[in-house]
């Protein structure tokens, strides 16, 4: 009897929780969001979010049951009792210069940043280990993060999400300005997406086009958020955002214009059926003032405005959700053209490649009178292979000389001759009228100093110590143990008979 | 400096003497000790011998069986004899250097009268529940029952049962031999409830050469500390399919009893998750003649990989994760079925990979797709899946079915789905199973730091070393005493301290130092400095030689 007890009671309590549950409308969800930005320099930018809400207390489910929500984010946040996690990797740097305000910043190499929950006891532990499980899932070398560059700030870096103090000791803060962000970080990232690269915006997350750009950042946001508009209880955010600036002038062939499918060499072809919002907004905001700029296809059926980081700003959005929006073409390619070319002139770039062919730079360029114009190209000094240098590396190497060909206005109007007649030396290059001459100038060739290594260092090291120590030692050795006398001579020498042939004529006894 | 003297000549020779052997004094009392030292790798002592002895090891697994006689059961001049203690010991035959001795310790008793009474009621399950209720048995102990020759408590073709608790009934006998073909008996069918040699060998299949079963042997995970247990639902088309599971109710009620009878093996953790455009590896076959598509045997292997990248490695423990996947074929593929060796459709539609976890196919039923637009509603009928995966999570933790002697009635299931003496086997098996893996650990290790001279040994990896061999010794005295539970908890501690000592990161700083690295160094400076002392010295002891040599000519 008192075995059927405890089991009775035992079924009741599956019971209870089990209604529950099934009354439960579904306790995640799924937005999705590309903002694309044509920037003030001509480069184009795209900003992917997607946020996962999970309405779930993490914390307090000893078993764990994820649906859109990543496992490997889940089991984090129970196990390391994380309040907040902000981790961000970046190639490159964001020229607020020339591309104007982000929209989500980050520093270049990767960041990491985290709130615990209050409970944690030892939090430098915790973090220690929350870093090389997140080197793991991200592969990155997020395991050098240790003490020496972790810091806990105390003013900034406040927690962005649901918080009721904010003590500073279970904030820690670290930054790895070397980490190289690669494929291999974005894969896991990509995996992280409940419709994969499968379906919806993230199709167009394709990796050789996503590192071939201007810059390049991906982050992981988690945060606790309200659940409601009375905040009774929490939900659990996941954002992850990526934005890329491409430089759409070179890949464009100097023309400005881009369409999703040059970008990302992917257009949208469905949506991700689990998102509950898919949406792509471009800035078109020079669109309304003057028709005659821009173009966009296909035509944007609504328009969104607001101020945007101080600006007012245009978009056309783009719902992927809306059936006619797909179903018409099979996919969508969003094009955007410039009726007006901005500006005349041609830049030829041809890149480098290692041991293979030079770089080349050809630009047509029209100058205006009385000016000055600089060419000026970066350069990184590198080190070769080591049996690459010239017998005499440091003398430098050469970079051979840039070339200026011209047709310079002439002061006065040359008539026309004929070519065959006219003398050899002003007949090599064709002119095809009198106004102007043709010029073709070079300039000196650089000779630019190469770091060199010091090719045999260590082992000379080695061997003059060595030599120094053993002669040292040698002459002392020499002097302990040898015995010195003097050894009367049997016969002398050429030297001594002639000093004595000597002797004897000055009448001095001889040696 | 006036001229010297022949006395004075003399003098200084031997004064340049003394001194070059003052140098060679040196350099050997002072300047080799100082170079051995300063050059020296820090090697804390380890017990080689008694790690070397572990080779040697002789398990000895005792399994204490408590025999109680009712009244009819033997004859009658025989009971007068009760109490006594039998001992039953048969070597194991395996090919493994240790020895595995299997010992019965028999203890006869006469049957109290509370446990008369039960015996005497009608069935077996009434006697069960009123015989287990007192006292709760040690692991690894077994209780047998006789009862009478012509009791009804058993079907009457039947001569055994095996409960499901540590207790078993066996029919008695009235012969003049009784006791030694009661004992027969009763070995057969305590061997069935603990140890049998295929237990054992399975335990040990990595450290059995292979044979044409090891890879069925193989099919268990290796033991560990913990084991986490994940269920995946993959739904490679969303559009089509919108499935639901109610997978927290179907844990708790069927996984989580499972496990918590289970929780002696291990510490267990359980989550699941919903994988979407999650692909197999393999394009599935039309059968036209059933319009449906099929996976061939010989294709699973390739199902799995594809898949595993999206599975996520387990974030937050080291244990080894069990996956059991359920998937759901997309629309353009069902209905998929797995086709065995023959061709035929397989009853489950599953099938599981050793050490790695199970797959089912679930099938949506094709009727849904007639009543309503896609994607349709899917609830998956969490019984019939999680049958599968009981049973899958049964193999995979090496609870087979057990060889049940001739006669021997078996009983049902329990509530749990797992008998408490096939937990007590699982833990035989896996302290056998630890000890091993312990003893090669620490075998491979001592070969390797008595080979590489390289290598640095801290007081930490030391201890750990004489941490994982006292907890192996004490290990095999436990198993020997009987006493299970401790054992297991001893072996345990053995792998882990072993493991941790041999992949200590400490031992790799040194390792790659080669020799040509050190003779750069070491040749240039001892060269020139050793020379003169050797050649000094050769010539003192050819002069001495010469000269305790001349006496002897003159004498």
């Amino acid at each position: 009897m008192a075995a059927a007890m405890p089991l009775a009671l035992l079924v009741l309590l599956l019971l209870g929780p089990r209604g529950w549950c099934l009354a439960e409308p579904p306790r995640d969800s799924l937005r999705e969001e590309l903002v694309i930005t044509p920037l003030p320099s001509g480069d184009v930018a795209a900003t992917f979010q997607f946020r996962t809400r999970w309405d779930s207390e993490l914390q307090r489910e000893g078993v764990s049951h994820y649906r859109l929500f990543p496992k490997a984010l889940g089991q984090l946040i129970s196990k390391y009792s994380l309040r907040e996690l902000h981790l961000s990797f970046t190639q490159g740097f964001w020229r607020t210069r020339y591309w104007g305000p982000p929209f989500l910043q980050a520093p270049s190499g990767a960041e990491l940043w985290v709130w615990f929950q209050d409970t944690v006891t030892d939090v430098d532990k915790s973090w220690k280990e929350l870093s090389n499980v997140l080197s793991g899932i991200f592969c990155a070398s997020l395991n050098f993060i240790d003490s020496t560059n972790t810091v806990t700030p105390t003013a900034s870096f406040k927690p962005l999400g649901l918080a009721n103090d904010t003590d500073h000791y279970f904030l820690r803060y670290a930054v790895l300005p070397r980490e190289v962000v690669c494929t291999e970080n974005l894969t896991p990232w990509k995996k992280l997406l409940p419709c994969s690269s499968k379906a919806g915006l993230s199709v167009l997350l394709k990796a050789d086009r996503l590192f071939h750009t201007s810059y390049h950042s991906q982050a992981v946001h988690i945060r606790p958020v309200c659940r409601n508009a009375r905040c009774t209880s929490i939900s659990w955010e996941l954002r992850q955002t990526l934005s890329v600036v491409f430089d759409a002038f070179i890949t464009g062939q100097g023309k400005k214009d881009w369409s999703l499918f040059r970008m990302f060499s992917r257009t949208l072809t469905e949506p991700c059926p689990l998102a509950s919002e898919s949406r792509v907004y471009v800035d078109i905001t020079n669109y309304n003032q003057d028709n005659e700029t821009l173009e966009v296809n296909p035509p944007p059926t609504t328009t969104y405005q607001d101020i945007i980081l101080g600006t007012r700003k245009t978009y056309a959005i783009y719902d992927l959700l809306d059936t006619a929006m797909i179903n018409n073409s099979r996919n969508l390619n969003i094009q955007l053209k410039w009726k007006r070319p901005p500006e005349n002139g041609y830049i030829h770039y041809q890149p480098a490649q290692d041991r293979l062919q030079p770089h080349l730079l050809e630009m047509l360029i029209q100058l205006p009178a009385n000016s000055v114009t600089k060419v000026s190209i970066q350069f990184e000094r590198a080190l070769l292979k080591w049996t690459e240098y010239t017998p005499d590396p440091n003398h430098g190497f050469y970079v051979s000389p840039s070339v200026l060909s011209a047709l310079v206005p002439s002061v006065v109007a040359a008539k026309p001759v004929d070519w065959e007649e006219s003398p050899l030396f002003n007949s090599l290059f064709p002119v095809s009228d009198g106004s102007n001459y043709f010029v073709r100038l070079y300039t000196e060739p650089l000779l630019v100093n190469l770091p060199t290594p010091d090719f045999s260092m260590p082992y000379n090291v080695i061997c003059l110590t060595c030599t120094v120590v053993a002669v040292c030692y040698g002459s002392f050795y020499n002097l302990l143990t040898r015995t010195f006398h003097i050894e009367e001579p049997r016969t002398g020498g050429l030297a001594k008979r002639l000093a004595n042939l000597i002797r004897r004529a000055r009448g001095v006894p001889p040696l | 400096m006036a001229v010297a003297g022949p006395a004075a000549t003399d003098l200084e020779v031997v004064r340049g003497k003394r001194a070059a052997l003052f140098f060679a004094a040196v350099a050997i009392v002072l300047g080799l000790p100082l170079w051995w030292k300063t050059t020296e790798t820090y090697r804390a002592s380890l017990p080689y011998s008694q790690i070397s002895g572990l080779n040697a090891l002789q398990l000895r697994l005792m399994v204490p069986v408590t025999v109680v006689f009712t009244r009819e059961s033997v004859p009658l001049d025989d009971q007068e004899k009760l109490p006594f203690t039998v001992v039953h010991e048969r070597e194991i035959p395996l090919k493994y250097k240790m020895k595995i001795k299997c010992r019965f310790q028999k203890a006869y008793r006469r049957a109290l009268d509370h446990e008369e009474e039960a015996l005497s009621s009608g069935s077996v399950q009434e006697a069960e529940a009123m015989l287990d209720e007192p006292q709760e048995q040690a692991e690894g102990s077994l209780t047998v029952y006789m009862i009478s020759e012509h009791s009804s408590l058993l079907p009457q073709d039947m001569m055994s049962y095996i409960g499901p608790k540590r207790t078993a009934v066996v029919r008695g006998i009235m012969h003049r031999e009784a006791f030694n073909i009661i004992g027969r008996r009763i070995v057969q069918v305590a061997q069935a409830m603990s140890l049998t040699e295929d237990v054992l060998a399975a335990a040990l299949a990595d450290h059995l050469p292979e044979d044409k079963w090891s890879a069925d042997k193989r099919r268990p995970l290796k033991s560990s500390l913990g084991y986490e247990i994940t269920f995946s639902l993959l739904n490679p088309d969303p559009k089509s399919h919108d499935v639901h599971w109610d997978i927290e109710g179907a844990v708790r009620r069927h996984v989580q009893p499972f496990l918590n009878a289970l929780s002696a093996a291990g510490n267990f953790s359980v989550d699941s998750q919903i994988l979407y455009y999650a692909m197999l590896g393999v394009n599935p076959r039309f059968d036209s003649a059933s319009s449906s598509y099929y996976l061939d045997m010989h294709n699973l292997p390739h199902v799995i990989n594809p898949v595993e990248s999206r599975l996520g490695s387990s974030a937050a423990s080291l244990y080894p994760v069990l996956n059991f996947l359920l998937y759901v074929p997309e629309l353009a593929h069902s209905p998929l079925y797995i086709q065995d060796k023959d061709g035929a459709p397989v009853a489950t539609n599953a099938f599981h990979s050793p050490r790695w976890g199970g797959i089912m196919v679930y099938n949506v039923d094709s009727k849904t797709y007639n009543a309503s637009a896609l994607p349709v509603r899917v609830e998956v009928d969490m019984v019939r899946v999680m049958e599968v995966f009981l049973a899958q999570l049964r193999l995979l933790f090496g609870i087979a079915q057990p060889q049940v002697p001739p006669k021997c009635l078996l009983s049902g299931p329990k509530s749990e789905g797992l008998m408490t003496w096939e937990l007590d086997r699982l833990l035989w098996a896996r302290s056998v199973e630890n000890l091993a893996t312990a003893t090669t650990t620490l075998t491979s290790l001592a070969q390797l730091l008595g080979k590489i001279s390289n290598i640095v040994i801290k007081d930490d990896v030391a201890s750990e070393v004489y941490r994982a061999v006292a907890a192996v010794q004490k290990s095999a005295e436990e198993l020997a005493s009987g006493h299970l539970a401790s054992a297991f908890v001893a072996s345990q501690e053995a792998v882990t301290s072993s493991e941790r000592a041999f992949f200590d990161p400490s031992l790799l700083h040194l390792l790659y130092f080669p020799d040509d690295q050190k003779f750069a160094i070491y040749i240039p400076l001892f060269l020139p400095m050793a020379v003169p002392i050797l050649l000094s010295l050769v010539k003192i002891f050819l002069e001495t030689y010469k000269s305790w040599k001349k006496p002897e000519k003159t004498d």
